[in-house]
């Protein structure tokens, strides 16, 4: 912390103040938040522990804790090949469905974002005002009408049913104008004017690099809330072929009664396709942290 | 509304714009803007108006076994939308939700981003990802793995699981509270975090110099200083709970006592399998219009308690 140094001074010069360098109060904090650490982990432990069993050890041993027999690899080798690695295409298409829709929807986002911040229209505050009231619409009151708009044109059942509702990002589109404001200045795009660059040009050369931790914001939120999605898939799918990994382990999951082998494949399936989100976030920390302090404050 | 952009950022080159009604680059706006307009107008706004549309009709068969045909109904779904025990015992049902989840969930992630950006603790950027990791776990999948955890034969905890009925009518309601607190806590511990981070360390020694305690900074400058970042994780939340659908409906693989239409959403959802896309149609619209108002109006209340 910036304040770190003069803090000590301070409170040296002080020692009678009740700051909080008291190490009753340090201790206590540590303590509560070890506590509250502890409960935010165990269960991915216990995710990962589970998946290193079998199924009769599941049951039988400490579920904190690994059995003496190690079998996350097996199980992970089980989970995949089953029913002709019927969880690879789940995770293939999430990350189809969510990799691709998080890119395309941020790029419409960032264009829409700029325009809005750095032009000057008749109107523009109204088409902002109409896609920031989009924020406000629960997602899942749109599945429905989709649902019966896409049957109309035979689209339902299909991977355009899942993938283009999800590029639509309101969210985005506030989060770049805010950022696009406050971290592209007037100057460089007149410059850049000057010089005969056209406008396309100007924003993904000029533009698009200032506005990177707005964009890895936008994308990575956008990619976990279609990585989250399952009502949107769950109206509009049928054939398991094009699950995203959320509904095919709520199917798996549901089955369990009657191929009880299937709780193994939920357990293991659900610590993989945690993985790849938990890595995401941690990688892009920097970036998506001053995304979403603009997002957060303004 | 704390979502304003500031307006003098965003006009460009005002000394060389000579008269209002001169749009420049007319051709570079439409084409930055077109492209999200269309997705939008295609994936939300006709969503919107065709749901609205679909509630004034009914499905009517001529005699038992007539072919079913779609006629104007006028309200009629709305009066049966308003009639509905079911509708709104789910609606009652994610209110106690609210009440009991957010409280909590907001409250605690309040108590860390403080801590975080107190001089306080040690290890801030373990806890910080620690706390924040649930948030990337799917809703689905939290709900799947905290099933296992309340199931009295695979629980870690037997003594608390064979003993306490997590999974019965009294408590399922908190037991799927605790889930979504479990996922959402630490999304938005940082978003109040992020805010706090941006108070001006000049005016945290100013306090200090005045002889204020950690407690008394926090209280007095540091939380009405982020109360619009409350404000909009409140906002949220309420959405967020007026469409709980995912973790409720996984627990019907675990718990006999989460019916079909426990929530709102699962009351659309399970209407739309009978199916009568009229009906469902309607509830979706109240469901949202409900969104928008409650969202709204907190809004609202929230601002002028928060900025006088």
């Amino acid at each position: 912390m910036s304040g770190g140094a003069a803090g000590t001074t301070r409170h040296r010069r002080n020692p009678g103040g009740a700051t909080s360098e008291n190490p009753i109060s340090v201790g206590g904090a540590t303590l509560f938040m070890v506590i509250c650490a502890t409960y935010f982990l165990v269960p991915i432990w216990w995710l990962f522990v589970a998946s290193s069993k079998s199924r009769s050890n599941l049951a039988a041993s400490d579920g904190l804790w690994f059995a003496q027999q190690f079998d996350l690899w097996k199980n992970i080798g089980d989970t995949v090949s089953f029913d002709g690695h019927l969880f690879v295409q789940w995770i293939v298409n999430s990350l189809l469905y969510a990799g691709l829709g998080a890119a395309v929807g941020t790029l419409l986002a960032a264009m829409a974002g700029y325009a809005l911040a750095k032009f000057v229209f008749p109107g523009r505050e109204a088409v902002f005002n109409v896609i920031l009231a989009g924020v406000l619409v629960p997602a899942t009151a749109l599945a429905l009408p989709l649902f019966l708009l896409f049957s109309k044109v035979q689209g339902v059942d299909t991977f355009w049913s899942v993938f283009l509702p999800s590029t639509v990002s309101p969210f985005g589109v506030y989060l770049s104008r805010i950022y696009a404001a406050a971290s592209v200045p007037d100057e460089l795009l007149e410059a850049a004017r000057l010089d005969g660059a056209p406008e396309f040009a100007t924003f993904f050369r000029v533009a698009v690099p200032l506005m990177i931790p707005a964009l890895v914001t936008t994308f990575l939120f956008q990619f976990v809330s279609i990585w989250n999605n399952f009502f949107l898939p769950l109206v509009m799918l049928q054939n398991e072929r094009l699950y995203p990994v959320t509904l095919g382990l709520y199917a798996w999951n549901s089955q369990t009664n009657q191929a009880p082998e299937l709780q193994t494949y939920v357990i293991v399936g659900s610590l993989i396709s945690i993985v790849p989100l938990i890595l995401a976030f941690l990688l892009l920390q920097r970036f998506w942290q001053s995304g979403l302090a603009a997002g957060g404050v303004k | 509304m704390p979502v304003k952009v500031a307006p003098t950022n965003a006009s460009p080159t005002p000394n060389r714009r000579p008269a209002r009604h001169t749009v420049h680059h007319k051709g570079a706006i439409v084409g930055f803007l077109a492209p999200f307009i269309v997705v939008f107008g295609l994936f939300y706004v006709v969503p919107i108006g065709y749901a609205i549309y679909q509630s004034f009709f009914k499905i009517e068969r001529e005699g038992a076994f007539g072919a079913p045909q779609q006629v104007f109904g006028g309200l009629s779904q709305y009066a049966t939308v308003f009639g509905s025990t079911e509708f709104w015992s789910s609606i009652s049902r994610v209110l106690i939700f609210f009440c009991i989840s957010i409280p909590i969930q907001l409250g605690l992630a309040l108590i860390f981003a403080l801590l975080l950006d107190s001089p306080v603790l040690k290890g801030k950027s373990f806890f910080r990802i620690v706390i924040f990791a649930p948030y990337a776990v799917p809703g689905v999948i939290a709900a799947i793995m905290w099933g296992f955890l309340y199931v009295p034969s695979l629980s870690p905890f037997p003594a608390i699981a064979e003993n306490v009925p997590l999974l019965g009518s009294q408590l399922v309601l908190f037991s799927i509270a605790n889930v979504v607190n479990w996922v959402f806590t630490g999304y938005n511990m940082l978003i109040i975090y992020s805010a706090l981070k941006a108070i001006p360390y000049d005016m945290i020694e100013a306090a200090r110099m005045d002889g204020a305690g950690q407690l008394r900074i926090a209280w007095s400058i540091k939380i009405p200083i982020v109360a619009p970042a409350l404000i909009l994780t409140g906002v949220f939340a309420i959405i967020g709970t007026l469409q709980l659908f995912n973790e409720p409906t996984v627990f019907r693989t675990f718990a006999s006592a989460v019916e079909s239409t426990y929530t709102p959403n699962m009351v659309v959802y399970s209407t739309s399998s009978v199916p009568n896309y009229n009906l469902a149609a309607a509830y979706s619209v109240v469901l949202a219009l409900a969104t928008c108002v409650l969202s709204f109006t907190f809004l609202k209340i929230t601002q002028k308690r928060a900025f006088g």
